[in-house]
């Protein structure tokens, strides 16, 4: 009877945390669909995560149940607690249909700084599958988190977890634009920029400390090339005319961009420094939206040459463009998975604005999304999920979706629009 | 939208004020009137009712134009500034060649006037694409201010996309109202 107690206040505790409006908390995050075979998984509370809230293994279990391809289990505090350490009831844990078990305990340094130490479990094969060590201090509970669960990730499904990456976006409340960076799990916000003029098309330098993008607050669209840490700004197009869509190449090393210095929108290559622009190809149509294929060797964009917006491919370096999208009469904002298999885009559909994928190899069309206003869609760096800007009741919000279509979030922010968001690479060491 | 423009107004004032020559920074100049010096109107005269010292500095109200402009004279065809588009077409309308007709004529009779011209479309479809539509309605437009005999110097289009809409709503009419070019002369902008 006591442990019966003891557990439903554990479940009510763990209620109670998941529904409290947490301070850190800008963007909300809520599943509305989930893979059909999710991996059961048993993460424990780790001995001693009281010490460093919140707790380190609520907010693994929330990183992997997001994912969608795993499904936490019930975890009662036990008494004494377990630890990475201690041995594994693996008929126990299989009894509650656990297939992986996560174990871990926080311990305090001498310095006052803390080590957490966790192990990952296949429970179905009764083995270890690894563990690690990490030292953080107070201000890095959440960092943490998401390399365990960047760990138990790639341990189980045998592919690079995003928990650890950040995303970029644009939030406006009333007058105010802001530019902001935060957690992929929406968690701790930061603003880089904040304008009364528009900001648009945020892109990510591949090492993940620049973004160039599009600011109006010389009353015309002028790309920028922001320096995240010293929040340095650099303006890299501004010509006269409109300058946007700017999209890095791999190195890093250069800009394409839309530039409408000699009539229309025509895209062109230039440093980040706004040096040497060189004009790609002539047309008399519209062309934009640039993005360099991740092998740098293509550069795919919008064009409406053929009468409609539709995505077109060339070399990097010039030549003839090819038509990549054949169905329907408007597809826009081209992005290539990180394999470069596949193709994200805006398809609109009898009115509605729907991501759509195309295999480029089998040359197939899936839509992902069932909304209709979808903007803006963006890889996360292992190419599972892709983030997307919509509109839900007039208000402007995030979405993401699985590249299969079946895994759906949506990150919401009280009293604001959020746009534009655009996933950021893996973070390097 | 409007606390929008006012502050972006205000900051535009600002920046106006920061950027001035030390000698209109010394202040206001302040008349020494002696309670006597004042000399009783002449009949059908009025004069201004002395007030305090202190000058009102309204940052929130638009700035008064400064004298008379045709530009802005009502009665005038300069003061309509906007040509509507159909949708997802960048082609300007025969009921607008009067409008652009006088534009062009001013520039080339006030060789020193230039223009910005501003293209915007409605919300519908991608925000870049959006961007480049609302260019190619501005070129458009200048397309034709040059071929009216305005110099290349005088006409800047840029896009401001779907970013600014004039009209707020998903409506049929505001949506007519966002697919615009707007025509602003230097000062204006």
């Amino acid at each position: 009877m006591r442990s019966l107690l003891k557990r439903l206040f554990f479940l009510v505790a763990v209620a109670v945390a998941a529904f409290s409006p947490v301070a850190w908390a800008q963007l909300s995050i809520e599943i509305t669909g989930g893979g059909a075979n999710r991996l059961p998984i048993a993460i424990v509370p780790f001995a001693g995560e009281g010490a460093i809230p919140p707790g380190i293994a609520s907010i693994v279990r929330a990183d992997l149940e997001r994912s969608g391809l795993f499904r936490a289990l019930e975890t009662p505090p036990l008494v004494p607690a377990l630890t990475e350490a201690s041995p594994v009831n693996f008929p126990e844990w299989r009894s509650r249909l656990a297939d992986a078990l996560v174990l871990g305990s926080v311990a305090v340094l001498p310095d006052g700084r803390f080590e957490v130490r966790f192990r990952v479990f296949d429970v179905v094969k009764q083995a270890t599958l690894g563990g690690v060590a990490y030292t953080l201090n107070k201000n890095q509970v959440r960092a943490t988190a998401h390399r365990i669960s960047d760990y138990i990730y790639e341990k189980l499904t045998g592919e690079k977890g995003v928990f650890s990456t950040r995303i970029a976006y644009v939030l406006k409340r009333g007058p105010r634009y802001e530019l902001q960076i935060a957690d992929a799990d929406g968690a701790g916000a930061e603003t880089a920029l904040a304008s009364l003029e528009p900001i648009i098309s945020p892109a990510w330098s591949p090492d993940g400390r620049r973004l160039a993008y599009v600011s109006f607050e010389q009353k015309k669209p002028v790309v920028y090339v922001h320096s995240l840490q010293s929040g340095q700004r650099q303006v890299a197009a501004n010509f006269k005319g409109s300058n946007s869509a700017p999209a890095w190449s791999p190195d890093g090393a250069k800009l394409a961009v839309a530039l409408s210095r000699e009539g229309g929108s025509q895209i062109f290559i230039v440093n980040p420094d706004g040096s040497s622009p060189r004009r790609l190809m002539s047309s008399t149509s519209i062309d934009t939206e640039p993005v360099f294929s991740p092998d740098g060797q293509f550069i795919y964009f919008t064009s409406d040459r053929g009468g409609s917006p539709q995505i077109y491919r060339m070399p990097a370096n010039g030549g003839d463009a090819q038509r990549v999208t054949f169905d329907g009469t408007y597809n826009v904002s081209a992005r290539i998975s990180p394999d470069g298999k596949n193709l994200a885009y805006i398809a609109r559909n009898s009115g509605r604005f729907q991501v759509a994928m195309l295999d480029l190899g089998a040359r197939q069309v899936q839509v992902l999304t069932d909304s209709d206003k979808d903007e803006s869609p963006s890889f996360s760096p292992n190419g599972r999920m892709i983030l997307l800007a919509t509109v839900i009741g007039g208000r402007g919000i995030l979405s993401a979706v699985s590249s299969d279509g079946r895994v759906k979030q949506r990150l919401t922010v009280t009293g604001g629009d959020v746009r534009e968001p655009a996933w950021g690479p893996y973070i390097k060491e | 939208m409007r606390a929008l423009w006012i502050s972006l107004l205000a900051a535009t004032l600002l920046a106006a004020c920061a950027g001035s020559p030390p000698d209109e920074q010394a202040g206001a100049s302040v008349e020494d009137r002696k309670p006597g010096a004042v000399k009783p109107p002449a009949a059908g005269q009025t004069q201004p009712v002395p007030g305090g010292n202190v000058a009102r500095v309204d940052l929130t109200q638009p700035k008064p134009p400064a004298g008379y402009s045709i530009l802005r004279d009502p009665k005038s065809i300069l003061s309509k500034r906007s040509v509507y588009f159909d949708l997802d077409s960048y082609t300007i309308k025969d009921e607008y060649r009067p409008l652009v007709e006088a534009h062009a004529k001013y520039l080339r009779e006030n060789p020193t006037a230039k223009v910005l011209i501003q293209g915007n479309t409605d919300e519908r479809g991608g925000r870049e694409y959006n961007l480049a539509l609302g260019q190619k309605r501005a070129d458009a437009m200048k397309r034709m201010i040059l071929l009216l005999g305005a110099k290349e110097e005088q006409v800047e289009a840029v896009s401001l996309g779907e970013e600014k809409p004039k009209a707020q709503g998903s409506t049929d009419e505001a949506y007519a109202e966002n697919r615009r070019d707007d025509i602003l002369y230097g000062g204006e902008y």
